[in-house]
C-alpha cells in the first residue's frame, strides 16, 4: 500500500471513529433533552450522563485528529477547504464550542439547568448538519476557483437536493446510532424501563435512516455521475453488506435480544457504507481539484507521520481499552453502583 | 487601520488565542498542582490535602471544557483564516501538530478516568498514578504546539521554491533554534500562573474570614509552588532574552527601544516615545541590556536601525515586555516575603496587605501570560514565517471574516461569563469544612 493510500485510510478510519462516538454523543444530547421535556428524564438521563461524562472529551479528539491529520497528509486541503469553508466551518466550531462547554457547565456545575440541556440537545442535531457540508462540497460543484481565489457558492449548496439529502441522512443516522447504543447500554445496566424507551427510539429512527441513504444515492446520481457509477459499479457489494447489517440489527432490536450484537451490526452497517462511499470517492479528495496522488505531502513528512501514527496507536489502544473497561464494560459502574 | 481580510483575520486569531490561553495555561499547570496535593495527602494521610486535590479537580473540569472547545476552534481557524500558511505548515510542521493531538488524546483519556475513579481503587496510590499521564499529556501538548510557534519565529528544515516547500526535514523544523527557550518559558510560566491563581483563591478565602486549617494549608502549598515556579520562570525568561539577542535581535530591540547597535546598552523600564523615537520619562539601568543579552556589560546588542523599516515590529511591544517582567518579579517577591514571614514566628504571614498582594498575584500572572504572548507574537511582525512569508500573504481571501469575528466575540463573551458564574456557584454553596466532614468523617 503506498503512503497516500495508507494516509487517507488512516484518516478515514478516524473519521469513521468520530462518526460513531460523536453520533452517540449528539443523539444522547437530543434524547436527554427530549426526556426532560416529556418528563422521562428520571428514567434515562442518569444513564446517559454516566456514559458521557468520562468520554465526551475523547470524542472531541477524534475530530481534532482528523482535521490535523488531513492538513498534515494533504496540505492543499488546507488551502481549498480552508478558504471555502470559512463561514460553515466557523458555524460548526461555534456549535461545537457551545455544546462542549455547556455539557461541562450542566454536568459538573449547575445540574438540571434546562437552558444548558436545550443548547446541548439542539446543537447535537445542528453539528452533524454543518459538518456534513464538508463532505458535500467534496463532490464538487460548490466552489468556484480562479487563480488566486476560492469562492464558496452558498446558494448552490442551499438549493442542491444532494446537500439536503446528506443533511437528512446525517441527522437521522445520528439518532439511530445513538439510540441503538443506548439501548444496549441500558440493557447492560439491567434498566428495563430505560431500555424500553430507548428501544422505541431505535425502532422509530431505523426506517428514516435507510430512506435517507437511498435519497443520497438518487441525488448523487444527479450531482456527480462519475462517483455514482463507481459506487454502484465497483463497490455495490459494500453497500449490499451495509444493508444486510442494517436489516439484521433492526431485527434483533425488534425481537428484544442481543442488543450488543445489534449495536455491533449497526457499527458494521455504517462501516461498510462509509468506506464504500470513501473508496468510490477516490482518487478525488475534493472533486475535481484535489486528488490523492497529487496532493500528498512530501515523502519524508508522510513517512514521519506514519511512524508517529503507529507509535501513537501503541499508546492509545491500551489507554482506550482501559477507558472502555472502566466505564463501558464494568457492569457495576453502568448500574450506578460506583461513583 | 483598514479592516480588510488580513486585519480581521489577525483580530479574530488574536481574540481566540487570548481567550484560549487563559484556559490552556490552567490546563497545563493545574494538573501538576492537583498531583502534588494528592500525593502529599496520601503520603501524610492528611485529608485536607486530599480534599484540596478533589476540589481543584472539580473546578478544573469546567476550565478544561472551555480549553478543549477553544483549542478546537483555534485548530480549525488556522486553516480557515490562514490557508496559505497552513499549506506550507502542513508540509513542514505537520509532525508536531499531529503529535500534539496524540498528547491531547492521551490526556483526555486519563483525565476522564481520573475524575471518575476517586474511590474505585483499594490502594489510593493507584488513583494518584493516573495524574502522571494527565501531566505528561498536558505538558507534552504544550511542548509540541510551542515547537510550531517556535518554527514560525525561526523557520528551518525546508527551502521555499515558488511558494512550495522543498527539501523538508521534519525533525529540524520541529527542533528549531527557538524551541528550547520557548518551551522552557511556556511550561514554567504556566506552572507559576496556575499556582499563583490557586494561591489567590486561598488568600481570598482567608480574607473573607475563612481562616481554617484547610485554607492555611492550601495557601502554604500554593505559595511554595508559586515561589519555585516563579524562580524557574525568571531563569527561563533570561534564557529567552539571550536567545532573542542572538537569533531574533529585532524582537529584543523593539522590546527595549534599542535603536543603535552598541555595547554597554541600557535597559529601559517603561517611559514614552516622542515622534522622533526619542525615549522620555524612562527608568534607565545603564548597561543592563547588554548584561541581559550576554551576561557581560560589554556585550554588543544589535539595534533596530539595522533592519529595514518594513521589517520592524511595532514599538508598543515594549510595554508588553515590561509589564510581563514586572509582574513576574512582583509575584516572585510576594511569594518570597510570605515564605519568610511564614518561617519566622514573630511575623503574621496572614496580614491583610500581604494577602491582598497574593490575591492580586493570580490575575496579574494571567495578565503577564497574555502580555508575554502578545509581545512574542506582535514582536515577529510583519512575518508569519520569519524571513519567508509575511502575514498579509497568508490570510484568507474569503469573504465574511468580519461576520465570523462578531460571532466568535459573542461566543467568548458568553462562555467567559457563564464559566465564571458556574465556577463561583460550584464552590460558594459547598464550603470546604462541610465537605471535609462529609467525605472524611473524623473517627
Amino acid at each position: 500500500m503506498n503512503l497516500e493510500l495508507l494516509g487517507i485510510t488512516v484518516l478515514w478510519t478516524f473519521l469513521y471513529g468520530y462518526l460513531i462516538v460523536a453520533s452517540i454523543d449528539f443523539g444522547a444530547g437530543f434524547f436527554a433533552y427530549y426526556g426532560k421535556i416529556t418528563n422521562k428524564d428520571h428514567i434515562i438521563n442518569n444513564l446517559i450522563s454516566r456514559y458521557l461524562s468520562p468520554v465526551w472529551e475523547v470524542t472531541n479528539v477524534f475530530f481534532v485528529f482528523f482535521f490535523v491529520g488531513i492538513v498534515g497528509f494533504f496540505p492543499s486541503t488546507a488551502y481549498y477547504y480552508g478558504t471555502a469553508l470559512l463561514i460553515p466551518g466557523s458555524i460548526a466550531i461555534i456549535l461545537l464550542a457551545i455544546r462542549g462547554s455547556f455539557y461541562a457547565f450542566g454536568n459538573y456545575g449547575s445540574r438540571d439547568n434546562i437552558i444548558y440541556l436545550f443548547l446541548y440537545g439542539a446543537t447535537g442535531l445542528l453539528i452533524p448538519a454543518s459538518l456534513s457540508t464538508a463532505l458535500t462540497i467534496s463532490e464538487g460543484g460548490f466552489l468556484s476557483v480562479d487563480d488566486n481565489k476560492v469562492t464558496f457558492l452558498t446558494k448552490e449548496l442551499l438549493t442542491s437536493p444532494y446537500s439536503w439529502s446528506v443533511v437528512a441522512l446525517s441527522i437521522v443516522s445520528v439518532l439511530f446510532i445513538s439510540a441503538a447504543f443506548l439501548t444496549y447500554y441500558a440493557d447492560r445496566a439491567n434498566d428495563s424501563e430505560a431500555r424500553n424507551i430507548l428501544r422505541r427510539f431505535s425502532l422509530f429512527w431505523s426506517p428514516p435512516t435507510i430512506i435517507a441513504s437511498l435519497l443520497v444515492f438518487v441525488s448523487l446520481r444527479e450531482h456527480n455521475q462519475l462517483h455514482f457509477d463507481k459506487a454502484v459499479g465497483e463497490y455495490w457489494w459494500m453497500f449490499a453488506l451495509s444493508l444486510i447489517c442494517f436489516g439484521a440489527a433492526s431485527l434483533l432490536i425488534y425481537q428484544k435480544q442481543k442488543f450488543g450484537t445489534a449495536f455491533v451490526l449497526v457499527m458494521l452497517q455504517f462501516f461498510f457504507a462509509f468506506f464504500g462511499y470513501g473508496a468510490s470517492h477516490l482518487p478525488y479528495i475534493l472533486y475535481p481539484y484535489i486528488t490523492l496522488q497529487e496532493s500528498v505531502t512530501n515523502e519524508t513528512m508522510a513517512t514521519a507521520l506514519v511512524i508517529v501514527f503507529i507509535l501513537g496507536l501503541l499508546m492509545l489502544i491500551p489507554s482506550l481499552y482501559l477507558l472502555m473497561k472502566l466505564f463501558l464494560f464494568d457492569a457495576d459502574y453502568i448500574k450506578g453502583n460506583k461513583k | 487601520m483598514e479592516l480588510d481580510s488580513v486585519m480581521l483575520s489577525r483580530m479574530l486569531t488574536s481574540m481566540t488565542l487570548i481567550f484560549h490561553i487563559i484556559f490552556a495555561t490552567i490546563g497545563v499547570g493545574v494538573p501538576i498542582m492537583i498531583s502534588i496535593a494528592e500525593f502529599i495527602g496520601i503520603k501524610r494521610n492528611d485529608s485536607y490535602y486530599l480534599l484540596l486535590a478533589r476540589r481543584w479537580a472539580r473546578g478544573f473540569t469546567i476550565t478544561v471544557a472551555v480549553g478543549v472547545v477553544t483549542g478546537t476552534a483555534i485548530g480549525l481557524q488556522l486553516s480557515l483564516l490562514w490557508p496559505s500558511f497552513m499549506e506550507v505548515a502542513g508540509q513542514v510542521i505537520a509532525l508536531p501538530l499531529f503529535m500534539e493531538t496524540f498528547a491531547f488524546f492521551f490526556e483526555a483519556i486519563f483525565l476522564g478516568i481520573y475524575l471518575y475513579t476517586w474511590d474505585r481503587f483499594k490502594n489510593q496510590m493507584t488513583h494518584w498514578l493516573l495524574t502522571i499521564p494527565v501531566m505528561i499529556g498536558s505538558s507534552a501538548s504544550a511542548l509540541f504546539i510551542t515547537t510550531v510557534n517556535a518554527f514560525m519565529n525561526t523557520p528551518q528544515g525546508f527551502d521555499l521554491e515558488n511558494g512550495k516547500a522543498v527539501n523538508i526535514d521534519p525533525i529540524a523544523a520541529m527542533f528549531n533554534p527557538a524551541t528550547p527557550s520557548k518551551v522552557f518559558h511556556v511550561l514554567t510560566s504556566s506552572y507559576m500562573t496556575s499556582a499563583a491563581i490557586l494561591a489567590a483563591i486561598a488568600a481570598f478565602a482567608i480574607l473573607r474570614g475563612k481562616r481554617g486549617t484547610y485554607e492555611r494549608k492550601a495557601l502554604r502549598l500554593t505559595m511554595i509552588c508559586t515561589f519555585i515556579f516563579a524562580g524557574l520562570t525568571a531563569v527561563a525568561g533570561d534564557v529567552s532574552a539571550k536567545f532573542l539577542a542572538e537569533v531574533q535581535p529585532e524582537k529584543l530591540a523593539a522590546a527595549e527601544w534599542h535603536f543603535e547597535t552598541e555595547s554597554n546598552a541600557d535597559l529601559i523600564l517603561f517611559g514614552t516615545l516622542d515622534e522622533n523615537n526619542e525615549v522620555k520619562n524612562e527608568i534607565r539601568l545603564p548597561g543592563f541590556l547588554s548584561f541581559l543579552a550576554g551576561s557581560t556589560f560589554d556585550t554588543e546588542v544589535i539595534g533596530l536601525n539595522e533592519f529595514p523599516e518594513d521589517e520592524r515590529p511595532p514599538l508598543w511591544v515594549h510595554y508588553m515586555f515590561d509589564l510581563m517582567v514586572s509582574i513576574g518579579f512582583f509575584v516572585f517577591a510576594v511569594a518570597g516575603i510570605y515564605l519568610i514571614m511564614d518561617r519566622i514566628k514573630r511575623f503574621n504571614e496572614l496580614n491583610k496587605p500581604l494577602l491582598w498582594m497574593i490575591f492580586a498575584g493570580g490575575p496579574l500572572s494571567m495578565l503577564a501570560i497574555e502580555f508575554g504572548w502578545i509581545f512574542a507574537e506582535v514582536g515577529r511582525q510583519p512575518w508569519i514565517l520569519r524571513g519567508y512569508m509575511k502575514v498579509a500573504e497568508a490570510a484568507t481571501t474569503g469573504d465574511g471574516v468580519g461576520l465570523t469575528f462578531i460571532l466568535f466575540a459573542l461566543l467568548y463573551l458568553v462562555l467567559g461569563v457563564i464559566c465564571a458564574v458556574v465556577l463561583i456557584k460550584m464552590f460558594k454553596n459547598a464550603p470546604a469544612e462541610a465537605e471535609l466532614e462529609q467525605r472524611f468523617p473524623r473517627k
